[in-house]
């Protein structure tokens, strides 16, 4: 075996160093200083994330006879999501360093890394023996992370539904694996679309729909999503974020390589229409749970639900656009949804509160908070000129490419949607700005970490949807893919 | 020419504005003018760098020496936001004559008016008006718009910078916001400009559908050879621009040809914000904002953005003779009918307003008669020089009457009379505003002036008449002005009140220097910096070079009407006399028009009100409340009633969880298996 090829996954070898440096600090390092762990983490983890965008690879090399990829759009998606986990792991300090988890936060951020390591191998991964040892260590140790306030009841609730949920969608994507292999004889990504030439079956859609289920377990598209919500209240705020995020994102890219990769030429004889109908669930049914919640965690559970629904729309093109428009839409969702996981983040810190009415006055005690707040309602539910309206804008416009009627009725079903989230957003900016009822929450000056993370998000927020070369140099790294080439 | 300073003239009034915007409310007011003050006299300085090393520096991007032509430089050109890869919109610097003309008129200016805000904005006691770090900040907004404008790489940039110079203009007058007038003006200026806009963004998609370009580069001129950005000004490829659109599978509507549709409609731009009759309703009650703005904005910088935008496209102008005959025409009209208003306002502000608009007219006129054959297009010349002395002695004129303003205490002229001994410098200054813009020989608004008669006589004699009338008229209205504020009789001083006196130096200052510039701008060889294709008129240029090529059939005839003008004026209003009640008893009729303006605004009143609010907005505003808002209505009862329908299935209880996710994967795969049979 030619060893030179464990080369070609700098990215990975890069984060298990990473890993390697905290866990030793964390094993053997005295008990005083290791007060430092957080610090050292997140500039490690910075320095790390520097590194991906100055010195990533730029060609398509695969490696272990072709299990495992790298490509430019692979490096990028992976930048995407480590720039996420440093604002997640920067949001996080205080969390972290709070009194009850001192003894444990060393883990934390293991755990936290393990996850982002296997998410890096769903990303890379084109067979499926690769996939699921990603895809189950982006999994498990979530599970442990869901787990991590000890003292709290919902916490431990949270952690057993999401690991059964996991266990469960597991079994279920594994059935449907074996079906494909039974089919087509391989789990190579390239040899399934081979060896399936022309077999439309049953046994085939049946498959598709686990495999489908399968991941969408992690990305809770409806009807898979019903976990969310609890995990997402019961979860630590950090974690949830983590969780929202940077989980879904990875699963979002992962989803569309599988289905782009293996099952490309039954895109118009099956697996199309499954996606309208999860699309248009997904967005609706997140939509109708959100409008009602009074939790702003659980709010944000449902809301990040719709989002999924609009990612999905990247894939419904198939076309390299439709990849650049997912990729910038979750670099998007990337900052507007840490920005109101920063704000509640760092208010539950500070008073525990995390109900809606809690939020009421909110700008005239804390104006800077309740000001990224607003800017990050505007992005998600897609108000020019933020972020978020020009994600919408590219997404739309990339599943509106082929231009067949079934697809200007799902879009405009997509478009209703977003003015009912409209609405839900707005609530929470009208508590905030409008409302006439007392403040509830009094007026506090955040830790400077929060603080920094909300700068970074609101930044993002604002120059994504200013400065255009963000969007295009993410286009033309996907013009580069070959991953479209069994699209039919 | 490295990006740099130029990148700096965009950058210093920007960051100026975030600066006095953001922290201008912890600032101490003083140190907030001063800020804003040196801020732009560093961009002047630059601007003077700039513009001087484009005209003299002899350097190849900036003049063909061989053919003593000036060429277009394009110093930087970013991609901002590409639709398709032909059809980018870009962020750029374009230099060539108009835009470094432009540069300094308008640095020049805005630094007067800042430096002179320093003392205007505060009362005699040393107050310091509300709201004055906001002043700045908003001058600089407007500095910077004003500069985005001018230097404009493409049309896209330009509407751009076009609607944010608009957007400023619309704060600065509405300034002060608590005075009703002022808010309803700055309303007003901001829905007329806005409505000539869309004419605008009409135009400018028009001419971008059918050419596939934005870039004013691509659309008049030429590249040259060997030297990466730089063109040259060129009627061939105005001619194939103009090919295109005959070849084009419509190249007629309504009878016209498309290219002279869209020109007319960017035009209709330009009419906005020129105040171009009839949509000029808006500049004299601009006037509420403060004096400096109004010398600022209203009379030397954006009022002229509608003759640059003319001048700018003009090789295309010059392609379809329809538009630049509708240009004349709506010059023309506009030039006499604000001239005839001018002579019987009350309000010193509004008589300068009207002035401006008569004499952005002259601007006007002289771009639609100037050809290519007559004189290397004279006219074209003659208008950009009278853009560039006229933002001079206007701006002059409107800081007089800040000053006036500031002393009095009124706007109106009767609260004047008999200044002269009180406010020695002021009367200096404003005389010497009002020989210049008169046309007396050898202050700067005779060479102009001439010139564009010049130009007008050689396209039609018709118009030549006119426009001297004009001419005669202008000179008329400024001495009534000068004369009722100066002369007339004696001034009483209210009781209880200080006798008026001369303004702070930071007043002062910007006056003197700018009556300084009146007297000598004439003498700018502006026919070999600013030509429409770039080519010197003159093989060797001197101080006289303007005076030795005067033509004196035209310039004496000119002369003798000023002469005459002002002669009338001052028999009329030297001393107090009945002669001017005569008058007025004479032409009720002319008068009560005139002195209604011709009751555009009533016109304007009755269209909106009772037409388009009664037999449009009405319907529409029932049908949005019952049709639309009763569709969104019922979707959000829908929404709602679903939501709390399906509330169940967030039970929390696992076993269901499991269970429907696993019911969730099996029906997507049955169904799908049942269509697949």
């Amino acid at each position: 075996m030619d060893y030179s090829q464990f080369l070609a996954m700098g990215q990975e070898i890069g984060l298990l160093i990473v890993f390697l440096l905290v866990f030793l600090y964390d094993t053997f390092m005295p008990r005083k200083a290791l007060g430092g762990i957080t610090a050292f983490t997140t500039v490690l983890f910075a320095v790390f994330t520097a590194a991906g965008f100055f010195c990533g690879e730029c060609r398509e090399v695969d490696a272990f006879s072709g299990m495992y990829v790298t490509s430019p759009v692979c490096a990028m998606i992976k930048n995407i999501l480590n720039l996420g986990v440093l604002v997640v792991l920067i949001q996080s300090a205080r969390w972290a360093n709070s009194e009850t988890q001192t003894v444990r936060r060393g883990e934390f951020y293991e755990l936290l890394l393990v996850t982002l390591f296997g998410m890096y191998l769903m990303i890379s991964a084109r067979h499926f023996l690769l996939f699921i040892i990603g895809l189950e260590s982006a999994s498990l140790p979530l599970a442990a992370m869901v787990a991590f306030e000890k003292n709290k009841y919902e916490s431990h609730e949270a952690a057993i539904k999401y690991m059964l949920t996991a266990v469960f969608s597991s079994a279920v994507f594994m059935m449907g694996l074996s079906f494909v292999y039974g089919l087509s004889g391989s789990l190579y990504f390239s040899e399934i679309a081979v060896g399936l030439v022309g077999g439309t079956s049953t046994m085939l859609a049946v498959a598709i729909a686990f495999v489908i289920a399968g991941i969408g377990f992690k990305l809770s598209l409806v009807p898979f999503h019903l976990w969310t919500a609890d995990v997402y209240q019961g979860a630590p705020t950090p974690v949830t974020s983590y969780l929202s995020v940077i989980s879904k994102g990875s699963a979002a890219f992962a989803f569309l390589v599988v289905l782009v990769q293996c099952f490309g030429q039954f895109y118009s004889s099956i697996w199309e229409w499954m996606l309208y109908a999860l699309i248009i669930a997904t967005i609706t049914v997140g939509n109708l749970f959100a409008i009602r919640q009074k939790n702003m965690k659980r709010f944000l559970a449902f809301s990040s639900i719709s989002q999924a629904g609009y990612i999905m729309l990247g894939i419904v093109g198939g076309t390299e656009m439709g990849l650049a428009a997912l990729m910038f839409y979750i670099l998007v969702y990337i900052f507007s949804n840490l920005a109101a996981f920063g704000v509640i983040g760092a208010i539950e810190n500070k008073t525990g509160k995390l109900l809606m009415t809690d939020y009421n006055g909110l700008s005239k005690t804390n104006p800077w908070l309740a000001c990224s707040m607003m800017l990050a309602m505007f992005s998600l539910a897609g108000i020019p000129p933020f972020a978020g309206f020009f994600s919408k804008f590219f997404i739309f416009t990339s599943a509106l490419g082929s231009g067949s009627v079934a697809l200007y009725i799902l879009v405009l079903i997509a478009l209703i949607n977003t003015i009912i989230s409209l609405y839900y957003y707005l609530l929470v900016v009208k508590a905030m700005y409008i409302s006439p009822e007392e403040p509830q929450i009094a007026t506090f000056r955040s830790h400077w970490t929060e603080r920094l993370g909300l700068w970074i998000c609101v930044a993002g927020i604002i120059a994504l949807g200013i400065v255009s070369c963000f969007y295009n140099s993410i286009l033309t790294t996907s013009d580069t893919t070959s991953l479209f080439a069994f699209m039919f | 020419m490295q990006p740099v300073i130029p990148i700096l003239i965009l950058a210093i009034p920007l960051a100026m504005f975030l600066l006095l915007g953001l922290t201008g409310h912890k600032m101490q007011h003083r140190w907030a003018g001063i800020a804003g003050t040196l801020g732009m006299g560093v961009t002047m300085t630059l601007a003077y760098i700039t513009a001087f090393t484009y005209f003299f520096s002899g350097s190849p991007d900036f003049i063909d020496a061989d053919s003593h032509t000036r060429l277009q430089a394009v110093i930087f050109n970013y991609d901002w936001l590409a639709f398709t890869d032909s059809l980018v919109i870009r962020l750029g610097f374009l230099l060539d004559p108009i835009s470094a003309l432009l540069l300094v008129v308008i640095t020049t200016i805005s630094f007067m008016v800042h430096l002179y805000s320093n003392g205007y904005m505060r009362d005699h006691h040393g107050v310091w008006e509300t709201g004055f770090q906001r002043f700045y900040a908003f001058l600089s907004l407007f500095s910077f718009s004003m500069l985005g404008l001018v230097v404009a790489t493409n049309i896209f940039q330009m509407y751009i910078f076009w609607e944010l110079v608009g957007a400023s203009s619309y704060l600065l007058i509405g300034f002060y916001y608590t005075k009703p007038s002022a808010v309803s003006a700055s309303k007003k200026a901001f829905i007329v400009t806005r409505f000539a806009d869309l004419g605008f963004l009409i135009g400018i998609l028009i001419l971008s559908y059918y050419t596939g370009t934005f870039n004013f580069t691509d659309l008049t001129s030429m590249p040259v050879a060997g030297l990466d950005g730089t063109y040259q000004v060129s009627l061939d490829t105005a001619a194939g621009i103009r090919e295109l659109f005959t070849n084009s599978p419509a190249p007629l509507f309504m009878g016209c040809s498309v290219l002279t549709w869209a020109l007319v409609l960017i035009f209709m731009g330009g009419m906005g914000k020129s105040a171009m009759m009839p949509l000029h309703i808006w500049l004299p009650d601009a006037m509420e904002g403060p004096t400096p703005v109004s010398a600022l904005i209203h009379a030397a910088t954006m009022v002229v953005a509608g003759v640059y935008l003319v001048a700018r496209l003009f090789p295309l102008y010059l392609m379809e003779e329809a538009a630049l005959n509708i240009i004349v025409v709506v010059g023309a009209l506009t030039a006499l009918y604000a001239a005839i208003v001018a002579c019987t306002q009350i309000d010193i502000k509004r008589v300068l307003a009207f002035s401006t608009i008569s004499q952005i007219a002259f601007m006007m006129v002289s771009l639609g008669v100037a050809r290519p054959e007559f004189h290397h297009g004279l006219g074209y010349m003659a208008g950009m020089f009278h853009l560039f002395t006229h933002a001079m002695f206007k701006a002059l004129l409107f800081l007089c009457a800040g000053a006036l303003i500031h002393a009095i205490g009124s706007n109106d002229y009767t609260a004047m009379h008999g200044l002269r001994k009180y406010m020695p410098v002021t009367h200096i200054t404003f005389l010497i505003g009002c020989l210049a813009i008169a046309g007396i020989i050898p202050f700067a608004g005779f060479f102009s002036k001439d010139e564009i008669l010049t130009a007008t006589m050689g396209h039609s004699i018709f118009w030549y008449i006119w426009m001297s009338l004009v001419a005669g008229l202008t000179a008329f209205y400024m001495f009534r002005l000068y004369y009722l504020i100066f002369w007339w009789k004696e001034h009483k001083i209210p009781e209880g009140h200080h006798a008026p006196h001369d303004q702070p130096w930071t007043m002062t200052l910007p006056l003197v220097i700018l009556a300084a510039v009146s007297c000598v701008a004439g003498f700018v060889p502006m026919g070999n910096l600013v030509t429409w294709n770039g080519h010197e008129m003159f093989e060797e240029v001197s101080f006289f070079t303007n005076l030795k090529a005067l033509d004196w059939s035209v310039a004496a005839i000119s002369l003798a009407v000023a002469i005459i003008a002002i002669i009338i004026a001052t028999v009329m209003y030297r001393k107090e006399n009945p002669l001017p009640a005569k008058m007025k008893a004479a032409m009720p009729a002319l008068w009560r028009w005139a002195h209604h303006r011709f009751y555009w605004d009533e016109l304007y009143m009755f269209i909106t009100h009772k037409i388009i609010f009664g037999c449009i907005s009405k319907p529409i505003a029932w049908f949005d409340r019952h049709i639309i808002d009763g569709t969104m209505d019922g979707l959000a009862f829908v929404t709602n009633k679903l939501s709390y329908a399906i509330r169940g299935l967030q039970s929390g209880n696992l076993q269901f969880y499991v269970w429907f996710y696993l019911v969730g994967a099996l029906v997507l795969g049955a169904v799908t298996a049942i269509c697949l049979m």
